[in-house]
């Protein structure tokens, strides 16, 4: 007796293989869901406890990362600046504002201001700032245009393909060690070629490739061997 | 009775209702759970209970992680007995001379230092007229005042240690050697602007290029090279 009429065979067949299909798209959705901003927060600005801008401070000041960011070159950490740090300018600059209240609270009665964590890690993942800066690793290739942030955001997905996408090519994204503080640094192309050591370039590759030998970088093999960041 | 070869499929098929549950659910589990719970577990391993630099700890009243030596405790390497080093000062009295011998490679990194610490006030040149007190920060006097030319060098290192007046200390931000090439490097700017051509000794050749600049609002301080060597 036939039960099924003779169509369900086609469809049958069409489910098997549409089921391929499915499962292909919601593997790709929750692989593309799990890079998207609304799990790595990335380019998402987060509230902060005094709206504090770097846009203002860095290209409209010319203040100098490291002014605030005191450690960076030297360790692992590159450092919230304390509240005296804030102090040494707003003792006398828009010391009666109100937004900037909180800072003057906490000068007084020492309690630490509270900032929310933008670029956050795990804490199964080792990183340090002071090898990347002083391997000519940009601030602004990891953290985008931070002179032109009016809040913090994380400008990378932080996810480890990132970190890996360079790992396994630093040479796309070195430059010479002086630029590290520049975020307005632009990678040598034939119109604006850049000199180093009496050498012209003009492309990434070719001066990337010369600062990995420059600089002694470690192999490739060395730098994505995974006790390098889960140690 | 004869099976045509596809009534395999057919056969297959009637069970659709039956056999898509369970080949579709094990698969089904395998994504959408996952793509559920990932949200949920990514902070299994993400915030381990030990401290990261400046993370807040519930132990302590103050929310502080990292705490302050016990007092009357001296850390290893932290006995300043070297006094002249560390204060500048000879008894009560500032000292004249430097506590280390002055090359090439202490002033550049005076420099540096001192476009980064100083020049928002101070300006690069000394004269006191930085972006701060043009947005209305008390203004420095000039280095090239004569009574600021002929003050000892240790007076300078204790202005950055201690502060002075308006002016906020520096101690916490510029590390004891930094001040002293900041000393040396404030000292050649001061001769630099009484120099005459008697003043350049025979066969040193004075650059006549004009002095190249970052991008304002770059947040560059770009670094001095010493015949092309970075410093
Ligand atoms: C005047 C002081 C000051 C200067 C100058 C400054 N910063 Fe900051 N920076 C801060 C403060 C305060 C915070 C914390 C508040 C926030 O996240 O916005 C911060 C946060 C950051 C963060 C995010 C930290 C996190 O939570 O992950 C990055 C990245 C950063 N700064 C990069 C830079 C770079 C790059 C420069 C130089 C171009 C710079 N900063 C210059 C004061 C400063
Ligand atoms: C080197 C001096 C200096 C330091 C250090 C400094 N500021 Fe400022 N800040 C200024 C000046 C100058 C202005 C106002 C500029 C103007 O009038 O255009 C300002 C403006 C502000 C404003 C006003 C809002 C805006 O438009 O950005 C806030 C908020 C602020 N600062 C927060 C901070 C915090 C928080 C810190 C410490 C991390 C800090 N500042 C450190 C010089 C400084
Ligand atoms: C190789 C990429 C990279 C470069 C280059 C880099 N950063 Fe970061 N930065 C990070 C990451 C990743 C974090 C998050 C660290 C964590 O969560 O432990 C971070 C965190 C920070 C923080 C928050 C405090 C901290 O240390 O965790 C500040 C401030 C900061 N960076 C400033 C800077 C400045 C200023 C520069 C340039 C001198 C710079 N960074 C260069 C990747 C980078
Ligand atoms: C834009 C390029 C770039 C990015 C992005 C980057 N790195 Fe690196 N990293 C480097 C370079 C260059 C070195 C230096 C290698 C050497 O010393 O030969 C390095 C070295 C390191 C080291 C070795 C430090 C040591 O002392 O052994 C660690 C750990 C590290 N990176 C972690 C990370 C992590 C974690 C991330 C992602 C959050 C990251 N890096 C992202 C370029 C990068
Ligand atoms: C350049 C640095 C780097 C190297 C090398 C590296 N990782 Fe990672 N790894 C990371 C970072 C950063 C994360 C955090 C990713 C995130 O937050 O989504 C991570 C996360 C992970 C996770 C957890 C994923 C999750 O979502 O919980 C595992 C597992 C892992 N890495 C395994 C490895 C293995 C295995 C290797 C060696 C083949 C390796 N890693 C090499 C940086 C690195
Ligand atoms: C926030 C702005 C600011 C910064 C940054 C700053 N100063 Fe000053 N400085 C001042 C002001 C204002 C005065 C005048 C103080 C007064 O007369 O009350 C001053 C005065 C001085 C004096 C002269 C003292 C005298 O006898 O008249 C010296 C020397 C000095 N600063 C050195 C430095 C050095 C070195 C640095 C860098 C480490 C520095 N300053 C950074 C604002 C600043």
């Amino acid at each position: 007796m036939q039960i099924f009429h003779r169509s369900t065979n086609t469809i049958s067949r069409a489910t098997i293989f549409g089921a391929v299909f499915i499962i292909a798209i919601l593997l790709w959705g929750s692989i593309q869901w799990q890079r998207s901003p609304y799990v790595t927060y990335a380019k998402v600005a987060r509230p902060q406890p005094v709206p504090f801008s770097h846009q203002h401070h860095v290209a409209g000041l010319g203040i100098d990362c490291r002014y605030c960011h005191t450690s960076v070159e030297t360790s692992s950490f590159a450092g919230i600046p304390p509240t005296k740090t804030c102090m040494n300018c707003h003792s006398q600059i828009w010391s009666g504002a109100p937004m900037l209240e909180p800072v003057r609270e906490s000068f007084r009665s020492g309690k630490s201001l509270v900032w929310n964590r933008v670029n956050d890690l795990p804490d199964f993942v080792y990183f340090n700032h002071s090898i990347h800066i002083n391997k000519g690793v940009g601030c602004d290739t990891c953290h985008g245009p931070v002179d032109r942030m009016p809040l913090m955001f994380n400008y990378a997905s932080l996810q480890m393909e990132w970190c890996l996408d360079c790992h396994r090519a630093p040479e796309k994204y070195l430059r010479p060690r002086e630029q590290v503080f520049n975020m307005r640094y632009e990678q040598p192309s034939s119109d604006k070629p850049a000199t180093l050591d009496g050498k012209q370039y003009t492309d990434q590759l070719s001066l990337g490739t010369d600062l990995v030998h420059k600089y002694n970088l470690r192999s490739v093999a060395d730098i994505t061997s995974c006790s390098t960041c889960h140690r | 009775m004869m099976t045509p070869p596809r009534m395999g499929a057919t056969h297959l098929c009637t069970k659709t209702g039956t056999t898509r549950a369970y080949v579709l659910h094990p698969f089904a589990i395998c994504l959408l759970v996952p793509v559920v719970l990932l949200a949920a577990c990514r902070q299994d391993m993400h915030d381990q209970p030990r401290f990261k630099p400046l993370r807040q700890s519930d132990f302590f009243a103050d929310l502080r992680s990292a705490r302050l030596p016990v007092q009357g405790t001296v850390a290893r390497g932290q006995l300043h007995e070297d006094s002249y080093f560390y204060t500048g000062k000879l008894g009560n009295n500032p000292g004249d001379y430097m506590p280390f011998p002055v090359t090439e490679e202490v002033l550049a990194r005076g420099q540096q230092r001192f476009n980064i610490y100083c020049a928002p006030c101070h300006s690069r040149l000394g004269d006191g007229n930085g972006m701060i007190p043009q947005r209305g920060f008390r203004h420095p006097p000039s280095y090239h005042d004569e009574r600021l030319r002929k003050a000892p060098l240790g007076y300078f290192f204790d202005v950055m240690t201690n502060g002075f007046g308006a002016m906020p200390d520096y101690a916490s931000q510029i590390p004891v050697r930094d001040r002293w090439c900041i000393v040396a490097y404030i000292r050649a700017l001061q001769l630099s602007q009484g120099a005459t051509a008697a003043d350049v000794p025979p066969g040193q050749k004075v650059p006549s290029e004009p002095p190249v600049f970052g991008e304002p609002g770059s947040g560059a301080t770009p670094t001095p090279t010493i015949d092309g060597e970075q410093r």
